[in-house]
Order: C-alpha cells, then sequence, then structure tokens
C-alpha cells in the first residue's frame, strides 16, 4: 500500500478511537467537566499529563531543533523535563490539596484579591492561545504533506474532532482521550527511531545506539562520526556548544519555571482523588514524559547524519522522492548557486580563512540547501527508507501531540471564562447548569479561533512562545510558589511582584523582537541574555520586588494564612490545630 | 493523633527534604550539563563525552530519580508525623 492509503487508514483509525472513547465519557456537571469528577487514577492521570505537557513542537519540533543545534539543544531537553521537577516537588501536591479548579482561582482566593484572579485570568488565557496557535499549525503541516489535503480543510477536520470532544465531554472526555494519544504517540516515535537505531548502529535501544558504532563497517562512534561530519561543512562539532553557558543557564531556568507555570498542566493535578495522588501521578508523567524525551536527542543525531549522507553533494537530478514532496510545500528548498548540478550544504558563514579557502577551491558558491528544522521528525523515516506504514504512524503521532495539547490548552480558556470570569467575578449566583452551558461556549469560541490561526497563521508564532514562557515565568511560578512557602506573603507584595515581572518581560522581548529586531544580538542584550531567557530575569525580579513591597504593608488575614496552613500537609484539618512557623 | 509540632515538624522535614533534591537538580541540569559541560567533555565513556551525556540523557535520568525519590521519601515522612490521608 502507497503511503497516502496508509496514513489515512491508521490516522482514520485513531481518530475514531478518540471519538469513541469521548462518547463513553461525557461530562454531566461542572465538576466532571472541569476536573474529570476528580476521580481518575495516578497512572492515566499520568498518562494524561504527558500527552497534555508534550505538544506539537515537543514530537514534531523539538528533535529538529536539535538536530540543527547539537548540545545547545539541550535546553529543551532539561529545560522541559527540569520544569517538571519544579512542577512535581514545589506546587502539584499543595495545588491538589488547595483543591479548587483553576490557578486564578488559587491566586484569587490565596491573595484575597479580585485585581490578582483578573491578572492571573488573562495571563492563562494568552499563554493559551499562544499554545493553541502553535498546534493548529503542526495540525496543517501534518495534514497538508500527509493526507494531500489543502491546509484550511486539514484544519477544520482537526478542529472539528477536538470540539467535538472537548466541548462534549470537557476534562472527563478529555482525560481518557489523552490515555489514547499518549499510547498512540509514543509508539509512533519509538517505532521509525527503534528502525534508525538498529540499521545505523545495530542496536534496538534508541538511547544507546546515539553513543554506538556506525553499521558502516568504519567501527566509527556515530557521535565522532557526526562531529567530523559537521567539521568538514564548516559548522561547529555536534556535541560542542556554541552558545555562550550564561545565555544557555538562563534559557534552560525560563524554560523550567514557565513550563512549571503553565496552567493546563497545573490543572491536570485536580484531577486526581488525593495528594498521594497527585505525588504519584507526577512521577507516572515524567516517566512517561522521559521515554519520549530521552528518544529525541537520538533520533536527532541520527537524522543528522542521515541527511548529511543524504544530501552532501548529491545530484539533483537522482534525489530521492521524499525531497520532492517536501519542496512543494516550501519546507526544503534548494538552490544550484554554482550550477554544477549538484546539492553543496555547508556552513557559508564560517569566518575561518583556512575553511573558506577550502570553499573556493572546491567550486562552492554559497550554500545551496535550505530545511526547515520542523521537517526533520515528519521526513526521518523517508529520508531512512522505512516502510510506507511507519510514515503514516508517525503523521498519526504527530496529530495524537497536537490535538491533546490543543485540547487541554482549550479547556484551560474554557474554563477561565466560565469559572473564574463569569462565576467568580461577574455572576456569583449563576447556577450549576448555566455555568456549564457557559464553559461548552466558551470551549466553543475558543476552539472556532484556533481554527482561525490555524488556517491565518500569524507570522510571529515563534516570537510569541518565548512570550509564552516568559509571561508564566515572570508571573504564575513566583505567586504560586511564595503563596505556598511564604505563609506572609500578602496581596501588596504578590500583586506588586507579578506586574513588575510581567511589564519588565514583556518590555524586553517587545523591544528586541519587534522594535529593534536588528539589534536583537548578544552584544546589545542585558547580561547577554537573550529574549528567550529573559524570563528568568523577570523571575528574579518578581521575587526581589515582592519581598520588599511585603515588608512595608500589612499582613494576611489570618484566615489567609490558615489556608496556607493547611496546604502543607496532606490531611485535612480544622482551623483549631495550626502551627505558628512560615 | 497530630499536634501542632508534629505538623510543624513534618513541614520542616518536607522543606529539608525539598532542599537537597534541589540542590541535585540543579547541580546535575546548571553544573553537569550547562557550565561543567566542557570540563566533563574530557571524560568519554560508551561513545558519549560526559558533558553532552548529562545535557541530552543523563540529566533526564536523574530527575525520575529524583521525583521517585520523593514520593517514596515524602508518603513515608507523612506517616511518620502522622498527617497522612485516611
Amino acid at each position: 500500500m502507497s503511503v497516502q492509503t496508509w496514513t489515512y487508514l491508521i490516522v482514520g483509525l485513531t481518530f475514531a478511537l478518540y471519538l469513541y472513547i469521548a462518547y463513553r465519557s461525557r461530562a454531566g456537571s461542572t465538576k466532571e467537566f472541569y476536573v474529570s469528577g476528580g476521580g481518575v487514577k495516578p497512572i492515566h492521570n499520568g498518562m494524561a499529563t504527558a500527552a497534555d505537557w508534550m505538544s506539537a513542537a515537543s514530537f514534531i519540533s523539538m528533535a529538529g531543533i536539535i538536530s540543527f543545534a547539537g548540545r545547545d539543544g539541550g535546553v529543551y531537553l532539561m529545560g522541559w523535563t527540569g520544569g517538571y521537577v519544579l512542577l512535581a516537588l514545589l506546587l502539584a501536591p499543595y495545588l491538589r490539596k488547595f483543591g479548587k479548579f483553576t490557578v486564578p482561582d488559587f491566586v484569587g482566593d490565596r491573595y484575597y484579591s479580585q485585581v490578582a484572579r483578573i491578572v492571573a485570568v488573562l495571563c492563562a488565557i494568552v499563554v493559551s492561545f499562544t499554545y493553541v496557535a502553535g498546534q493548529m499549525q503542526g495540525v496543517g503541516i501534518v495534514f497538508s504533506r500527509f493526507l494531500e489535503v489543502p491546509l484550511t480543510q486539514g484544519v477544520l477536520i482537526g478542529t472539528g474532532i477536538v470540539f467535538f470532544y472537548a466541548v462534549l465531554g470537557g476534562m472527563k472526555g478529555i482525560t481518557y482521550t489523552q490515555v489514547a494519544q499518549y499510547c498512540v504517540l509514543i509508539f509512533a516515535f519509538l517505532v521509525p527511531a527503534i528502525f534508525l537505531a538498529v540499521m545505523m548502529t545495530g542496536t534496538p535501544i534508541p538511547q544507546l545506539g546515539f553513543g554506538g558504532t556506525m553499521t558502516d563497517g568504519s567501527g566509527e562512534y556515530l557521535l565522532d562520526k557526526l562531529d567530523n561530519l559537521h567539521v568538514d561543512l564548516g559548522f561547529a562539532a555536534y556535541t560542542s556548544g556554541v552558545k555562550p553557558a550564561i545565555d544557555v543557564a538562563a534559557i534552560t531556568m525560563a524554560l523550567m519555571v514557565g513550563t512549571a507555570g503553565l496552567p493546563h498542566v497545573i490543572v491536570r493535578f485536580y484531577t486526581v482523588p488525593n495528594v498521594t495522588g497527585a505525588r504519584i501521578s507526577a512521577f507516572w508523567a515524567l516517566l512517561f514524559i522521559a521515554i519520549l524525551y530521552t528518544t529525541a536527542p537520538a533520533v536527532a543525531a541520527f537524522a543528522r547524519t542521515n541527511l548529511i549522507n543524504t544530501v552532501d553533494q548529491a545530484s539533483y537530478a537522482e534525489i530521492p522522492d521524499w525531497f520532492k514532496k517536501w519542496e512543494i510545500t516550501g519546507l526544503v528548498a534548494f538552490e544550484d548557486k554554482n550550477g554544477d548540478g549538484l546539492i553543496q550544504y555547508y556552513n557559508d558563514a564560517n569566518t575561518d580563512p583556512q575553511f573558506q579557502a577550502k570553499a573556493r577551491e572546491a567550486g562552492w558558491a554559497g550554500n545551496e540547501l535550505t530545511v526547515n528544522r520542523d521537517i526533520m521528525v515528519l521526513a526521518n523515516p523517508e529520508i531512512a527508507q522505512l516502510p510506507n506504514w511507519v510514515v503514516g504512524l508517525v503523521a498519526a503521532g504527530g496529530l495524537a501531540a497536537a490535538l491533546s495539547t490543543a485540547a487541554g490548552l482549550l479547556l484551560v480558556i474554557s474554563t477561565a471564562f466560565a469559572h473564574d470570569l463569569v462565576k467568580r467575578c461577574l455572576k456569583p449566583d449563576i447556577s450549576e447548569k448555566g455555568e456549564l452551558l457557559c464553559a461548552r461556549i466558551g470551549a466553543a469560541a475558543a476552539v472556532t479561533v484556533a481554527a482561525y490561526f490555524g488556517i491565518n497563521p500569524p507570522g510571529f508564532v515563534a516570537q510569541v512562545v518565548a512570550f509564552a514562557f516568559g509571561l508564566a515565568a515572570a508571573s504564575f511560578f513566583p505567586a504560586i510558589l511564595m503563596g505556598i512557602f511564604q505563609k506572609k506573603m500578602n496581596r501588596e507584595g504578590a500583586v506588586a511582584g507579578m506586574l513588575i515581572g510581567i511589564i519588565f518581560t514583556a518590555s524586553y522581548i517587545i523591544y528586541f523582537k519587534f522594535v529593534v529586531p536588528d539589534k536583537n544580538s548578544t552584544e546589545h542584550w542585558l547580561f547577554g541574555i537573550s529574549p528567550e531567557g529573559i524570563g528568568t530575569i523577570g523571575m528574579i525580579l518578581n521575587f526581589i520586588v515582592a519581598q520588599i513591597v511585603m515588608r512595608f504593608t500589612p499582613e494576611p488575614p489570618t484566615e489567609v494564612q490558615e489556608i496556607v496552613e493547611n496546604i502543607r500537609t496532606p490531611r485535612q484539618f480544622t482551623a483549631a490545630s495550626k502551627t505558628t512557623d512560615g | 493523633m497530630a499536634t501542632p509540632e508534629n505538623r510543624r515538624a513534618h513541614w520542616r522535614a518536607n522543606l529539608r527534604l525539598l532542599a537537597t533534591l534541589l540542590v541535585i537538580w540543579a547541580f546535575v541540569s546548571f553544573g553537569c550539563g550547562i557550565f561543567l559541560a566542557d570540563t566533563l567533555d574530557q571524560v568519554e565513556f560508551a561513545g558519549f563525552k560526559l558533558g553532552f551525556w548529562m545535557a541530552q540523557q543523563g540529566s533526564i535520568y536523574v530527575f525520575v530519580g529524583i521525583i521517585a525519590y520523593y514520593v517514596w521519601r515524602m508518603n513515608k515522612l507523612d506517616r511518620e508525623f502522622d498527617v497522612h490521608e485516611d
């Protein structure tokens, strides 16, 4: 069967599965809609969290980015998994004990302030929409390339599916479809990785094959071979870092605290029955995430080696079929600058005189090939000539990753609207039924906006992703952390901290990304930290300002201090038995 | 019966555990994976340079270990100080 038939078959089967599960688990109450009734088993919640967390960026883009960035790509691996440690240790168990539905709920109640609640609602909505736009783009790429349907139709089919199970099923429907989606996406990621590991290094475990020796008879280590290929083509060695360590550290930190503050992931911990359940499900989730995250760098190295071996000095007339297909999408482009009919792929920005002399001598007239990083995972099975069904499977996996995350985000948006805004701010006496209706309308509206962004992708998506993480890092994370670990932190301190954090981070990013994009380079940056990493400084400012303001303003009321006491221990205690430190 | 002293002691034990685990967390990621990576790259094992391996593999394995230990230890602490869920 052809690639396209296989893709239709596998994607069709998985979609039918999601719809069936969604139909079986419809939500009847707001509690089921928001947090799935709070009765999900930790291991299932772990899988659902993993699928929620791993977006189209993790599945489709991350290995590709690492493939081109080498060791520096480790910021995503350490940032996203390391942030998960912060979430599991510092936030999840306490927020579960707190026992409300959303992050703005916690911020609003803990800081006894409607202003803080509304700031949190707005941040949650901005962060979530930024993310949804990225997911929809991923859906669009998969549909247009593998099913060869127009982008618009692809996005409409994708949003239709999400609409069906997010609006009907709420968190309950989403949780069980996410369990299925995790299984699909991890299988789809591992199968080609195992094939590649066996083909290139003769071991079925990608994590080991990554450090193994090549099967091409040279007996060379894969990574040494890749370093040599890189140096020959004028790139920095694959296993060495290029960016300054301080910037790498700042970006990693911003990704860590940003990811720990993402509302759609935090809310997953409300769906387990108790605090112990929240802790255990955090463990399962990171284990499930780690399976993909330790495989991704191996895939990156395999893909990079394969790509260079396939295209370097290859004759364009005899180029394989996959190359031509990706050329149609514009994500691969070849321009024969020196007219020799061969592809020269090298780093023409290398200023080393020896390398430049070598390039001149060989008659190279500049790099002739551009490859979009996002296609590496999707094109990988074809580049390595794996069976057709594997290609179809990867398409289904990419869709599972994008849809599961999109659904989680849409739920946050609809909850923020119905629960945090309508019920807690505008109309506190709304009935259960009315609130559920509001949540469904919110989800439907959010899906519509997401579909619009998917069809007309704003050119600034890549830029605003830095925003999403920066904002989450500079606002939510410190506010929640101090809310739990510092009993005396008060409304004034937290609000001042969040405002300074957000204003500083947002102005820095806007300044370098939109106002003076030509000055966006190391020598102009504050402490040499790029806009991607500036959330770290925003977070530090937030902490400092909050500590200072707190000293000069009244203590939080006794009831609030009791709430803090209460979330620190798993068992429910009455107000009489409180402790005094903190 | 959990007295206020128990709860206070439980919280202190919790903070000590968190501090230890976060030091390890920072050491493997920011230490081994970033600031010490070039130095560690002098060591090679099983086809990897150590700094590179820590940045792309090792730190993640340690993270999983950190959470596993945390879950086990916290559940034990809850019972020791009699603040576990019924």
